[in-house]
């Protein structure tokens, strides 16, 4: 079983949303995900980068993005942290509520939650971590399991 | 790829034709400036030609939810037309596929606007 992790820092701009987005679609490709799951898993990464840009540093020059992938036996695990004022879990909207349906914003982590298998959200007085999980189906630790 | 848009009429109804992805920054403020663009021309029955738009973000969603009810609130109509999977998708995810009127053929799409 071998675990491969790699992390950045990255500025609070719109250009990090793109970064984020497209190392984590290539790393999603480089762990065996099909063409549907890495657009899923990207899209989720994108969300978040967004959420931590805007909600969480709001554009702050001085406050950084922290992204970091790790590859297990069985999982891509992605974290995402900011330097803001720390999210509540607990306030976030329903987006499907039919009150807030016709709402202009809101949907960042209802989607994340849709495509990823685990989504955590750990705020804190210096930020918000979003760790989001997508389990790697098919591996050859399963493959080896199922045939034991 | 960043968006691109154009526009044509079609008895009455401005078709927009859009291609590339509707995200947070220019693919978002492309969409919001063009329908806005419309709305301060008086042209009030558009239809969104999406079968060019690969990609949308919850930005992009919140700009189409922004663009319908901006053209609802000026007696107009906003419809759909072209959906690909992933925007059909992610329309269904979020309960917004019933709320926006998707059409699937430009020419029906056209006349289903009012005269």
């Amino acid at each position: 079983m071998s675990a491969d992790r790699v992390s950045y820092t990255l500025d609070s701009t719109l250009e990090t949303v793109n970064d984020a987005e497209e190392t984590a679609g290539r790393i999603a490709a480089e762990a065996g995900f099909d063409d549907e799951e890495i657009v899923k898993i990207s899209m989720a990464v994108r969300e978040a980068a967004v959420n931590a840009v805007l909600h969480g540093n709001a554009y702050d020059p001085c406050k950084k993005v922290t992204l970091a992938f790790e590859r297990t036996a069985d999982d891509l695990v992605i974290v995402v942290r900011d330097q803001g004022k720390g999210l509540d879990p607990g306030q976030i909207p329903d987006p499907l509520a039919p009150a807030n349906l016709m709402k202009t914003s809101g949907r960042g982590i209802f989607l994340i939650r849709s495509f990823m298998d685990v989504v955590e959200i750990h705020p804190s007085q210096t930020g918000t971590e979003l760790k989001m999980i997508k389990h790697i189906h098919g591996n050859p630790v399963d493959s080896k399991e199922a045939h034991q | 790829m960043s968006m691109k848009s154009s526009t044509r009429q079609i008895d009455g109804v401005t078709i927009v034709d859009l291609s590339g992805r509707i995200t947070l920054g220019e693919g978002s403020v492309v969409l919001r400036d063009t329908v806005r663009d419309l709305l301060s021309k008086g042209q009030k029955k558009i239809l969104l030609n999406l079968a060019e738009v690969n990609y949308i973000d919850s930005s992009g969603i919140g700009e189409l939810v922004s663009a319908y009810t901006s053209c609802k609130n000026q007696s107009g109509e906003l419809k759909l037309l072209n959906l690909t999977k992933k925007v059909h998708d992610l329309l269904q995810i979020t309960k917004l596929y019933t709320v926006f009127d998707v059409r699937e053929d430009e020419a029906a799409g056209v006349k289903s606007f009012g005269k």
